[in-house]
């Protein structure tokens, strides 16, 4: 037996380490900032299922033109708007919408776009040109556009906002995720991978994506916000939620033009969104530290 | 004042940050006269490069301390220097050379440009744009470019020609001092012979001193008049070349360095590394530092941090040498 | 040393050609190679960057489709074989990279990278063999088995590319082609590494192809050598009578730039080999190295050298060093002989 230097060897290997994502969440929780997110943005989903439970959705669509414009009071905590409906509820149940948009259009720009993109970029050559090309296609049309044109095939509706939100989106999240399979594509880890033998799609799903999950992660919190801001432009154009059906960027549409008079209008809406993206963005960041492997303590 | 041109006393350098400090460079002592080239060997992580860029005073400043010690520079005490003052010496009295030629140029500056801004900003003599442009010219034959591809971009040269570019841009104010960090490690075995061969041609005509870093001890046998060899951040020993190859006497780290290397002459199948690793700088280990890896470590050895002992030129800091024939401690 | 000349070679190339399409034309990376390697033996392949050394690991080993000619791993082309016997193929023919950071996955811990060929090729009843195996294979390669749920980024370059040669041999192959195991390690590391290559190599019988531009490394873990140069072999021998004889003027050159950790060779004078690199794409016919090369004469400039043995032509009894090739037209006695 040769001499090789082995430092005390244990006879018996125990490979049981503590399952990934047990490690993931410790890690998660040492960011505060991330938890403050998780934490944030839960509450707004709870609120957001209890929505039914804490106020009725008729409470939000009752008109009382005495209280017009009424600043935010004791009974009415968020105020109301211009027909004297209760900005409180509106909002409340503005979030379902909203954030059901946001996650459904951001998840399913996720899965298509991360698949595609990492077939494309990995495999490349002539699948790599034609994807591409069509994709440059689709983005030469303005989104706005084009989710009309889907809205009007296919009529208004959540769902149908979702898809045509989606679509607008894949285009650019495919870019993203190609080139960052470009760049894993090349080290040697790869190269080691296929010497070994190993399939395509092995590869892809061990080890392309895996190390494009930083990229994916805050591309796709980052989705979270711009969506729910494109679901409110189509709502302003009247293609998506109708109204009265609350959202919380019809409401900000609804409110600007009170911007003067009744600030209200805008900032709570406005503010709800904020905290939504922001809350995304940090929980994001977090989640991608956490799954970094070389950033463990 | 002696004829030294640069002296380090008592040199210590700290990396700190929030999380950990870790001792690069740790109390060393080594000085250079004019005109001699000065051979820094070692592996990575010794403190090499922390070394030049202390000289230099480049650490980055939010993280690089000098806890201790002096820099003396034809007189002038360096750690003292305002930073204006260090930039009229940077460049024009002293000048460095990185290892990567190819991330040391400037992509978007044709070459011309990026040697006559050196010359511009040290411009002390006024010199007109014509003389500038025929310094430019005349550097770069020096280092055997033709002048007329002086309009060319980095991206237009070999690996080899833009570490000559490099090396012009460095000599291009005749520096008193040149500190080459790694030169040729990046370069082809041929490559390197030509610019070795280069940097000796050009030092013997212009005079200039020269630190020369690198863990390649073929070339500090090629090139070097004294030497140093450093170890986690210590100068374990330093000495004439001719000490160094030459003599019996060495630290048990440098003959481990020798006994690494693949010999041209030698017919033996299997080589005799040193085992184990370089500690750690953020925990470096009481006592000697090389002692986990001595094959001659003492009990002594991890107990007490060596003192300096002395043979003529030749100064190693091990333990092995306390009491030994010829040997005189060296007082700090 | 002598090559035992009735064992069938373990691996053989044969013309082997490898080209890219580049902008401005066809780039000649690999052009024409033909070795031998022995069971059980390490050829060395020598030369400085551009000269289609790693390119020609990778193709013998189909990481690159050859252009054209054969590679015969016991006597079967496997560049005509199918996925399937490919595949196959892989488990004796594996490859260490040259760089520790890059060549192992960093989302991946030790262990899981040194099972993933196991895994892949079904070679352990399940998961939990597959990593018994790869404790076993880490203590083969000197890592101490409580890395085993560590990342890479943890280690440092020595360890790492014990990872690289753990894995490598995770399939129990026959041949390796070890591109730069060493150069991006440490000089003290470099010979542990060093080392252990060639302790594994006696204890498995294994076939190693070992490039790099390292002259000295080369010619202690070499049986055989040959440099390359611009995707051509110019020269080749057993280790030591390249060195003690080199006939190329490229060789003499690179010998004599290797700078010796030996004062007394100061004043030795240095082959410089003036000029530049041609360029790989589209070369002229004649000797690629006739542009920069002291001894140039018109023939080099038309005609290509063939790789021959100056003794086989001038029909004198072998060397006692063994076969030595060159390709150079002053031997060939085309023109003044040596």
């Amino acid at each position: 037996m040769n001499q090789v230097s082995v430092d005390a060897a244990a006879p018996v290997i125990v490979f049981r380490k503590e399952s990934r994502w047990k490690e993931v969440w410790r890690r998660l929780k040492k960011d505060r900032l991330a938890m403050f997110g998780l934490a944030v943005i839960s509450t707004m989903i709870i609120l957001a299922l209890l929505a039914d439970f804490i106020v009725s959705y008729e409470a939000a669509l009752k008109m009382n033109l005495r209280l017009k414009l009424a600043p935010p009071s004791a009974v009415h905590w968020f105020g109301c708007d211009g027909y004297g409906r209760d900005l409180f509820a509106r909002c409340l149940h503005g979030a379902r919408v909203s954030l059901t948009v946001g996650f459904a259009t951001s998840i399913a720009t996720l899965i298509v776009g991360s698949l595609l993109g990492a077939m494309v970029g990995y495999i490349g050559g002539k699948l790599d040109d034609i994807v591409m090309r069509a994709l440059d296609i689709f983005s030469a049309i303005p989104s706005t556009l084009f989710a009309m044109a889907v809205v009007a095939a296919m009529g208004s509706g959540i769902v149908n906002i979702c898809i045509a939100i989606s679509l607008t989106n894949i285009p650019g999240f495919v870019r993203i995720v190609r080139s960052s399979v470009l760049n894993i594509a090349e080290q040697e880890y790869i190269e080691a991978s296929r010497a070994g033998g190993t399939s395509t799609l092995r590869i892809l799903l061990k080890h392309v994506l895996p190390n494009s999950v930083g990229t994916l992660i805050v591309q796709t919190t980052a989705n979270v916000a711009s969506m729910i801001l494109t679901a409110a432009t189509l709502s302003f154009l009247g293609l998506g939620i109708n109204p009265p059906q609350p959202e919380w960027g019809a409401l900000v549409s609804e409110g600007k033009e009170f911007l003067r008079t009744a600030p209200h209008l805008i900032l709570f809406p406005g503010v709800m969104i904020c905290v939504a993206s922001f809350s995304m963005s940090v929980l994001g960041d977090g989640l991608r530290d956490a799954l970094d492997p070389r950033l463990r303590t | 004042m002696t004829d030294k041109l640069l002296s380090i006393k008592n040199l210590s350098v700290q990396y700190k940050t929030d999380l950990e400090t870790v001792c690069a460079v740790n109390n060393i002592t080594f000085s250079l006269k004019k005109g001699e080239t000065f051979g820094l060997v070692g592996e990575t992580g010794a403190g090499k490069t922390t070394t030049a860029l202390t000289i230099m005073r480049l650490l980055p400043a939010e993280t690089g301390r000098i806890t201790e010690g002096s820099i003396e520079f034809t007189g002038k005490l360096m750690l003292d220097l305002t930073e204006p003052e260090m930039r009229s010496i940077r460049g024009e009295q002293i000048a460095m050379i990185f290892q990567d030629p190819m991330t040391s140029l400037n992509p978007v500056m044709s070459v011309g440009d990026q040697i006559a801004e050196a010359m511009e900003l040290h411009n002390k003599d006024n010199k007109t744009k014509e003389q500038i442009q025929a310094r430019v010219d005349e550097v770069l034959l020096m280092v055997g470019i033709p002048p007329s591809r002086k309009f060319e971009f980095p991206h237009q040269f070999s690996g080899g020609m833009k570490q000559r570019v490099v090396i012009a841009m460095a000599l291009a104010c005749e520096p008193v001092l040149l500190i080459a960090d790694e030169p040729t490690t990046a370069l082809d075995v041929t490559i390197q012979a030509q610019v070795i061969s280069m940097i000796r041609n050009l030092r013997d005509t212009l005079g200039t001193a020269m630190i020369m870093i690198t863990h390649d001890l073929g070339i500090v046998a090629q090139t070097c008049d004294n030497v140093a060899v450093m170890y986690a951040g210590e100068l374990v020993e330093v000495g004439t070349a001719a000490d160094i190859y030459t003599s019996e006497d060495h630290h048990p780290y440098t003959t481990g360095l020798f006994g690494s290397i693949p010999n041209l002459r030698s017919k033996a199948r299997r080589l005799t590394p040193i085992t184990g690793l370089m500690p750690d700088p953020t925990k470096l280990p009481p006592g000697c530092t090389f002692a986990p890896r001595c094959p001659k470590k003492m009990d002594i050895c991890e107990d007490e941090h060596p003192c300096v002992w002395r043979n003529g030129t030749h100064l190693i800091s091990c333990h092995l040498f306390a009491g030994r024939e010829n040997w005189r401690k060296e007082e700090a | 040393m002598e090559w035992p000349a009735n064992t069938c070679p373990l691996l053989e190339t044969r013309h082997l050609k490898k080209y890219f399409k580049v902008k401005g034309g066809l780039l000649h990376a690999v052009d024409d190679v033909n070795i031998t390697i022995p069971h059980n033996r390490t050829l060395g392949v020598v030369g400085e960057s551009g000269c289609g050394k790693s390119t020609l690991g990778r193709t013998i080993i189909r990481l690159l489709d050859a252009t054209d000619g054969q590679v015969l791993f016991k006597g079967e082309d496997i560049l005509k074989y199918g996925r399937r016997k490919m595949k196959a193929m892989r488990r004796k023919i594996q490859i260490i990279f040259q760089d520790p950071y890059s060549s192992i996955n960093p989302r991946m811990s030790v262990a899981e990278i040194i099972a993933e060929f196991m895994i892949v090729h079904n070679t352990c009843s399940n998961r939990t063999a597959a990593f018994q195996r790869a404790a076993e294979l880490m203590d083969t390669v000197g890592l101490a088995r409580r890395y085993a749920n560590v990342y890479p980024h943890e280690l440092d370059g020595g360890r790492r590319q014990r990872i690289g040669i753990a894995r490598a041999l995770s399939l129990d192959p026959q041949f390796i082609v070890c591109d730069e195991p060493v150069s991006a390690l440490d000089v003290s590391i470099q010979a542990q590494i060093l080392n252990l290559l060639m302790d594994i190599q006696e204890d498995r019988g294994l076939t190693y192809m070992f490039i790099t531009h390292d002259l000295s490394v080369v010619k202690h873990i070499s049986d055989e050598i040959i440099v390359m140069y611009l995707g051509q072999c110019v020269e080749q021998a057993a280790s030591d009578e390249l060195f003690e004889n080199p006939m190329h003027p490229y060789t003499k050159a690179l010998l004599s730039a290797i700078p010796e950790p030996d004062i007394s060779m100061r004043t030795k004078e240095i082959k410089i080999i003036k000029g530049e690199i041609t360029s790989p794409i589209n070369p002229q016919p004649g000797c690629r190295f006739a542009a920069r090369c002291e001894y140039a004469m018109d023939i080099c400039r038309e005609q290509t050298p063939p790789l021959l043995s100056p003794w086989d032509l001038r029909q004198e009894i072998e060397k006692p060093g063994g076969k030595h090739f060159v390709a150079c037209h002053l031997y060939t006695g085309n023109g003044h002989s040596e």
